[in-house]
């Protein structure tokens, strides 16, 4: 059992934050790039998917020089190892996905300061060893991207009214399916694409999310009384 | 004279119609984290406008008089980020020396300065759009002035709710988004004046 405490499984390392203690919508962190990105549902995952690499792979070597970085250093020596991963990405996707990099711009180089890259080095893999770091930066990816795609899911159906695929991701063909706008009909509401919306947005889904958790907790209590009955 | 308007301007367009915060969402994470005390979201404004004038005046001669030069334009980045933190540790043994009453004040949130997205958000959009040095200045102070302004106001609006009866899944993080929904939509309204 204190085995476990000290050390987490692989497998909670991984599933943990897809959910449970999910990056932004349970510890609220990242949210810059979480409402500035998040207009289409394309530009969300092109960011979601970037985000997790530079994650994963800053986990990596954090975590596999662990024992040479004295104490004391740790913090800028964690943000230059960030910096040259958010380098790498930034060279690669300009190279191979120009008009995600485009699209995404500034929000590109500032996955640098991410409270969540920095935060996972600190609480994570500067204590533990490589695979585990690896899973453990994947899960975080994955749950943030997830969260960022709810978000933009929301502000691109809602705020446009269409779902447009294959503007960002050239090499797929470009569809748009007509949701909420069409030839003849328009029920969108274009504030939701606009900084507002994507406060409002935000917001919302958090405020639901307490809504569930709530009543999860509320209806378990009255499980173990009836228990204790 | 028409330079020093067009300074003017480009201070009052980062500042009040492409708002920091609002419009660019730079430093979000420091806005809800501090923003719920007035006194504590004065010292953080005032602390982040020096460190982005400061950074804004350090890192665009860096960019191109060295990093252009030397081939290695690619590594603004990392170059910028390192610039950043050494300038925040600086400022934080400045404050110490001269003032420590609010050094005392600041706290935490000095070295969290560094994290803190607007300062790299505007450094590295200064370079990345071609900016000559004065609108990197003006894009720079007005930023910060902009980040100042909106982070004393939400505080002020945070600070009333204390004590207010309101459902219990919208207390903490999610009023303070829709109360930031609302002050983006009074800021949208101003777009487009200048």
């Amino acid at each position: 059992m204190d085995n476990a405490i000290a050390k987490p499984s692989k497998k909670e390392a991984f599933l943990a934050p897809l959910l449970k203690a999910n990056p932004l919508f349970v510890l609220v962190l990242g949210t810059c790039p979480a409402l500035a990105v998040t207009t289409t549902l394309e530009q969300a995952i092109g960011m979601g998917i970037l985000f997790t690499v530079v994650l994963a792979l800053s986990n990596v070597i954090i975590s596999a020089l662990r024992k040479f970085i004295p104490e004391y250093v740790r913090i800028p020596s964690y943000i230059v190892i960030i910096a040259t991963f958010v380098t790498v990405v930034k060279l690669l996707a300009e190279a191979f996905l120009p008009e995600l990099y485009s699209s995404l711009g500034v929000f590109l180089s500032l996955i640098t300061v991410n409270c969540i890259v920095l935060g996972r080095a600190e609480a994570f893999a500067q204590d533990n060893p490589v695979l585990p770091s690896l899973l453990d930066g994947l899960g975080n990816g994955l749950g943030y991207t997830i969260a960022i795609c709810i978000i933009a899911l929301f502000r691109e159906i809602l705020g446009a009214g269409t779902l447009s695929f294959g503007k960002t991701f050239t090499f797929i063909p470009q569809v748009t399916i007509p949701l909420l706008k069409g030839d003849t009909w328009d029920y969108s509401m274009p504030l939701l694409q606009q900084p507002t919306g994507a406060f409002l947005v935000l917001g919302i889904v958090i405020a639901l999310i307490a809504v569930i958790v709530n009543f999860r907790a509320k209806q378990a209590k009255i499980k173990k009384e009836e228990v204790k009955e | 004279m028409s330079v020093f308007v067009a300074f003017v301007l480009a201070i009052l367009n980062a500042m009040l119609m492409d708002n920091v915060v609002l419009s660019r969402f730079y430093g979000i994470c420091s806005f809800i984290g501090v923003g719920n005390r007035v006194k504590s979201a004065t010292s953080m404004g005032l602390a982040v406008t020096f460190v982005i004038v400061l950074a804004t005046v350090v890192c665009w001669p860096i960019y191109t008089f060295l990093l252009v030069p030397a081939g290695i334009a690619y590594f603004d980045t990392v170059i910028y980020i390192l610039v950043i933190a050494s300038l925040v540790q600086a400022v934080a043994l400045f404050i110490r020396r001269f003032s420590p009453s609010l050094y005392r004040g600041l706290g935490i949130y000095l070295p969290l300065i560094t994290t803190n997205c607007a300062v790299l958000g505007v450094v590295q959009s200064n370079t990345d759009t071609g900016l000559d040095f004065l609108s990197s200045l003006a894009n720079g102070v007005g930023t910060s002035l902009g980040y100042f302004l909106v982070i004393f106001l939400f505080a002020c609006i945070r600070e009333k709710f204390e004590g207010t009866n309101m459902p219990k899944a919208m207390k903490g993080v999610p009023i303070a988004l829709v109360t930031a929904a609302l002050l983006a939509l009074s800021f949208y309204g101003l777009q487009g004046i200048i």
